[in-house]
C-alpha cells in the first residue's frame, strides 16, 4: 500500500445524515442515509494513519482500517473496498451493525482528545459505493483445491467462513434452514437498520465468488452431519446461531399477544409482515406495546412496534440505564423515536380477558443491590411496589438459549452444560472430527462481528486441515 | 421449486391432496413428521403433517383443508405448478411400538395425518381398529386407504348419512369397554382430540394426539407454537407435534389458534373477492 500523507484534521467528526425521528418512526426505510463522496473524503482525512493502529486491534476480524481509510481519502474507493474484502466479506453489514464504539472506534487515537474517526460510517460508505457504482470486479481467488466444505447456517459467522474458504480455492456449500439466506441478518435485524437488499447483495457477492447456497436445508433433520461427510464434504462448519427463545416463565405467558422477539422480528423482517395484507403473514399491531429486555434485540422490537403504528411503546427492564446491554446509538435512536423506558421494573404476571387476549401486566419496582455473578448490581424487588400496566402486546426480548435441533441429532459431539457446542476458542474445532463451530451456538448470544471473528479463526483452521491434514 | 405431480380434490373440493416432488424429504420422513410449505415469495409458512411419502419416487403427499387465504392460494396450484419452498421433515416421528390392541381415531383432515401412523402401527404387528368421522358422508376422506391400513375400520357421520350416526367418541367408548385397548391415537380438530382424551382418561388408556398450532420456522426458534403439556410450556415443532393427550391443555391451544382470526378473515375475503373477479 502506498503511504500518502493525509490532512490530519482536527475537525469535528462528520455526523451521518439521518431521517428525522418524527418521520422515520412510521416508516421502514433505513434511518441513516449515508455519507456523500465529499463527506466520506472529509471524514477519512481525520484519520492520523497511526503506525500502531489501535483500531485494528479492536476489530475482531483485523480489517486494515488505516489502509482502507487512506484510500478513501485519496478517492480510490475501488482500492478501499478490495482492501476490506481481504479481511471482511460483509462490509455493508458491519458498517451498519457492528458496535464500533466499543471496538475499532473505541480504540481510535483521535478519540482520546476529541471524537473518534467514524470508521463504521466509512466502511459502510465504501461498501455502498461499490454496490451502486463499482465495477463489480471480484477479488482474486486461489487455484481450485478440489476440497469440499459444508457451512451450516448462513448468518454472519457462516458467510465469513464461506467467503474465506472460497477465496482459498475450496469448494463451499452453505446450507440454510430458512427459505432465505442471511440468518439473523434477515430474520432478526430490521429493514430500517439493515436493508434486506444489502444482505442479499452480500450473499450474491459470495455466490459470484463461487459459493453454492442451498436454502430449506434443516441439517439434523433433512440431512445429518454424517450424511454430509458421506456426500464427500471433508470439513463442516456449524454456525447455526443460538435460536431458542427464552421466556420469563410467568403466569399468563401463553396469552395471545405475548410473543418472543424471535417470532415478532421474524414475522416483521423475514416474512415482511409489516406489509400485511399485501403479503400473507400477519403480525399483531399493539396499541400499548411493552418490550421486556434492554439489548439490541429489544430496541429493534420496540422500534418495529412503533413503525407498525403503536400508540406508545415501553421498554421494561429490571436494572438501571447503566446496565442496559444495547448499543448507545440504538438506545439513542429509540429515545428519539419516542420509546419510553421503564427501568428498575420487573413484570410478575400477565393478565388477559375472557378470549385469552392480553390486557395488562403486573409489575414490581426494583432497586439495585450488591453485584452478582455477572458483575452487575443485582436487582431486588421493592416490597409492596406492585403496579399495573395496560398492554395488548408484549415482546419478550430477554435473550436466547441453545437450539437443540442439530446437536440432538449429533450425539458424538460434546456440548457444555447449557447445551452450547464445545469448541476450541482459538480454532473452532469441536470434539467431532472434521467439524468446526462458532458464533452464538458456541458462545451464546453475542454480536454479528464476534460471530464473524469466530468464523475467521475457524476458516484458517479448516484451511490448514484441508491442506495439511491437521 | 417443488413441483406438484398429482392433485386431487376431496370432500366436495374443500380438501385438497397434493403429491409433491421433494426427494430429500421423502427419503428421510417418518410417520408423524411434518413439513412447512410456502407457495410463493410473499406467501406464509404453513406447517402440514405428511399424509404419505414415497422414497422411491421422491415424493411426499399433503392433504389440507381450505380454511384461509394461504390454503386457498395452495388450492389454485395445479399439476406442474409448485411450491416455492418445502422444508422438512420436521418434528419428532411417532414412537412406534408393538402393544397389541390399538385404536386410531381420525376426524376431518386429521385422517390424512393418521394414515401413515395407522399403517406403521399395523405393520409392526398391532391389532389396529380405526375410527374415522366427518360431519357428513361427502366430507369423509381416505376411507379405502384407512381400511387397507388397519385391521378393522369403523365410520361415523354426525348427520347419520353414512356409517354410525354420531361422534367418533361413541364408537371409541364401545371399543374401550372391551378393556384390552393399549393405546389410542387421536388426530383431528382440537375439540375432537379433547373429547377423545377426556374419554380415554376415564379408562386410563394412553392417548397420543398430534397438535397443529400456529408456527413460523418449525425449528424451535420462534416459540409461536408453544403449548402447555403437563403444566409445562413445550414447543410443538421440536418437542412434538405428538403429545400425551391426557396432559395437553386443549383450551389454551384452541384459544391460541384464534390469535390472528380477524386478520385472516379479512385477508381470505379479499382473496376470494379477487379470485371471483378474475
Amino acid at each position: 500500500m502506498t503511504e500518502k500523507k493525509v490532512k490530519k484534521g482536527k475537525a469535528a467528526r462528520l455526523a451521518m445524515p439521518e431521517q428525522a425521528p418524527e418521520i422515520r418512526k412510521r416508516n421502514f426505510k433505513e434511518v441513516p442515509t449515508g455519507y456523500t463522496v465529499a463527506m466520506a473524503q472529509e471524514e477519512a482525512a481525520r484519520c492520523l494513519q497511526c503506525k500502531k493502529p489501535g483500531c485494528m486491534e479492536g476489530c475482531p476480524v483485523s480489517v486494515d482500517i488505516p489502509g482502507f481509510i487512506g484510500l478513501i481519502a485519496e478517492g480510490d474507493f475501488t482500492g478501499a473496498i478490495r482492501h476490506i474484502w481481504t479481511k471482511n466479506a460483509l462490509p455493508a453489514v458491519c458498517g451498519r451493525v457492528c458496535p464500533q464504539e466499543s471496538q475499532c472506534e473505541g480504540r481510535c487515537i483521535v478519540g482520546k482528545k476529541g471524537e473518534p474517526v467514524a470508521i463504521g460510517n466509512l466502511e459502510r460508505f465504501v461498501a455502498d459505493w461499490e454496490r451502486e457504482k463499482g465495477t463489480g470486479e471480484l477479488p482474486p481467488k486461489a487455484p481450485v483445491t478440489g476440497k469440499k466444505v459444508a457451512v451450516v447456517g448462513s448468518g454472519p459467522s457462516g458467510l465469513t467462513v464461506a467467503g474465506d474458504l472460497i477465496q482459498k480455492g475450496h469448494s463451499v456449500t452453505v446450507l440454510e434452514a430458512f427459505h432465505k439466506p442471511g440468518g439473523v441478518l434477515v430474520y432478526g435485524i430490521p429493514e430500517f437498520r439493515l436493508p434486506k437488499a444489502i444482505v442479499a447483495q452480500e450473499v450474491n457477492f459470495l455466490e459470484r465468488l463461487g459459493v453454492n447456497v442451498e436454502v430449506n436445508a434443516v441439517i439434523g433433520r433433512t440431512v445429518s452431519l454424517d450424511e454430509l461427510f458421506e456426500q464427500g464434504y471433508e470439513a463442516i462448519y456449524l454456525g447455526v446461531g443460538a435460536g431458542l427463545p427464552r421466556f420469563m416463565n410467568l403466569p399468563g405467558e401463553n396469552l395471545i399477544g405475548i410473543l418472543s422477539a424471535n417470532e415478532y422480528l421474524t414475522r416483521a423482517n423475514l416474512m415482511k409482515a409489516y406489509r400485511f395484507p399485501d403479503v400473507d403473514t400477519p403480525i399483531p399491531k399493539g396499541k400499548n406495546v411493552v418490550v421486556l429486555g434492554a439489548g439490541n434485540v429489544a430496541m429493534d422490537s420496540a422500534r418495529t412496534a412503533m413503525r407498525l403504528g403503536a400508540e406508545n411503546v415501553k421498554i421494561v427492564y429490571r436494572r438501571s440505564r447503566e446496565e442496559m446491554p444495547a448499543r448507545a446509538a440504538e438506545i439513542h435512536h429509540a429515545e428519539e423515536e419516542g420509546i419510553e423506558f421503564f427501568l428498575l421494573t420487573n413484570p410478575t404476571r400477565f393478565i388477559g380477558n375472557e378470549k385469552g387476549r392480553l390486557t395488562g401486566m403486573e409489575c414490581l419496582r426494583m432497586e439495585l443491590g450488591e453485584p452478582d455473578d455477572s458483575g452487575r448490581r443485582r436487582p431486588i424487588a421493592i416490597e409492596g411496589s406492585e403496579f399495573h400496566m395496560d398492554t395488548d402486546l408484549v415482546i419478550v426480548a430477554v435473550g436466547s438459549g441453545a437450539n437443540p435441533l442439530l446437536t440432538q441429532s449429533t450425539p458424538d459431539m460434546e456440548l457444555n452444560k447449557w447445551g452450547y457446542i464445545e469448541a476450541d476458542p482459538e480454532t473452532g474445532k469441536t470434539t467431532k472430527k472434521g467439524v468446526w463451530a462458532g458464533g452464538d451456538i458456541v458462545t451464546g448470544a453475542a454480536t454479528v462481528i464476534l460471530a464473524m471473528g469466530a468464523g475467521r479463526k475457524a476458516a484458517d483452521s479448516i484451511h490448514q486441515y484441508l491442506t495439511w491434514g491437521w | 421449486m417443488f413441483k406438484i405431480v398429482k392433485r386431487e380434490e376431496m370432500a366436495e373440493g374443500t380438501v385438497i391432496l397434493n403429491e409433491i416432488e421433494a426427494p430429500l424429504i421423502a427419503n428421510k420422513a417418518k410417520p408423524g413428521q411434518f413439513v412447512i410449505l410456502k407457495a410463493n415469495e410473499d406467501g406464509e409458512r404453513i406447517p402440514l403433517t405428511m399424509a404419505d411419502t414415497d422414497a422411491e419416487k421422491g415424493t411426499i403427499t399433503i392433504i389440507y383443508m381450505v380454511v384461509g387465504k394461504s390454503t386457498a392460494l395452495f388450492k389454485t396450484l395445479q399439476v406442474g405448478d409448485g411450491f416455492q419452498d418445502v422444508i422438512g421433515p420436521l418434528g419428532k416421528p411417532t414412537h412406534l411400538e408393538k402393544l397389541g390392541k390399538v385404536v386410531c381415531v381420525g376426524g376431518g383432515t386429521g385422517v390424512a395425518v393418521l394414515h401413515p401412523i395407522t399403517r406403521a402401527l399395523k405393520e409392526i404387528g398391532n391389532d389396529v381398529t380405526c375410527i374415522i368421522g366427518a360431519r357428513t358422508k361427502d366430507l369423509l376422506i381416505l376411507e379405502s386407504q384407512m381400511k387397507a391400513a388397519s385391521n378393522e375400520l369403523k365410520v361415523c357421520t354426525d348427520d347419520g348419512s353414512y356409517g354410525h350416526h354420531g361422534f367418533v367418541t361413541d364408537v371409541l367408548k364401545e371399543a374401550l369397554e372391551g378393556g384390552d385397548v393399549k393405546l389410542v391415537v387421536a388426530i383431528g380438530p382440537v375439540p375432537m382430540m379433547k373429547a377423545v382424551a377426556n374419554l380415554t382418561r376415564s379408562y386410563d388408556v394412553k392417548t397420543l394426539v398430534s397438535l397443529n398450532p400456529i408456527m413460523i420456522d418449525g425449528t424451535g426458534m420462534c416459540g409461536g407454537c408453544r403449548v402447555t403439556v403437563g403444566g409445562k410450556t413445550k414447543f410443538a415443532c421440536v418437542d412434538g407435534p405428538e403429545f400425551d393427550g391426557h396432559q395437553v391443555n386443549f383450551d389454551e391451544l384452541m384459544m391460541r389458534l384464534q390469535a390472528y382470526c380477524e386478520e385472516e378473515k379479512h385477508c381470505y375475503e379479499d382473496f376470494c373477492t379477487l379470485q371471483d373477479a378474475t
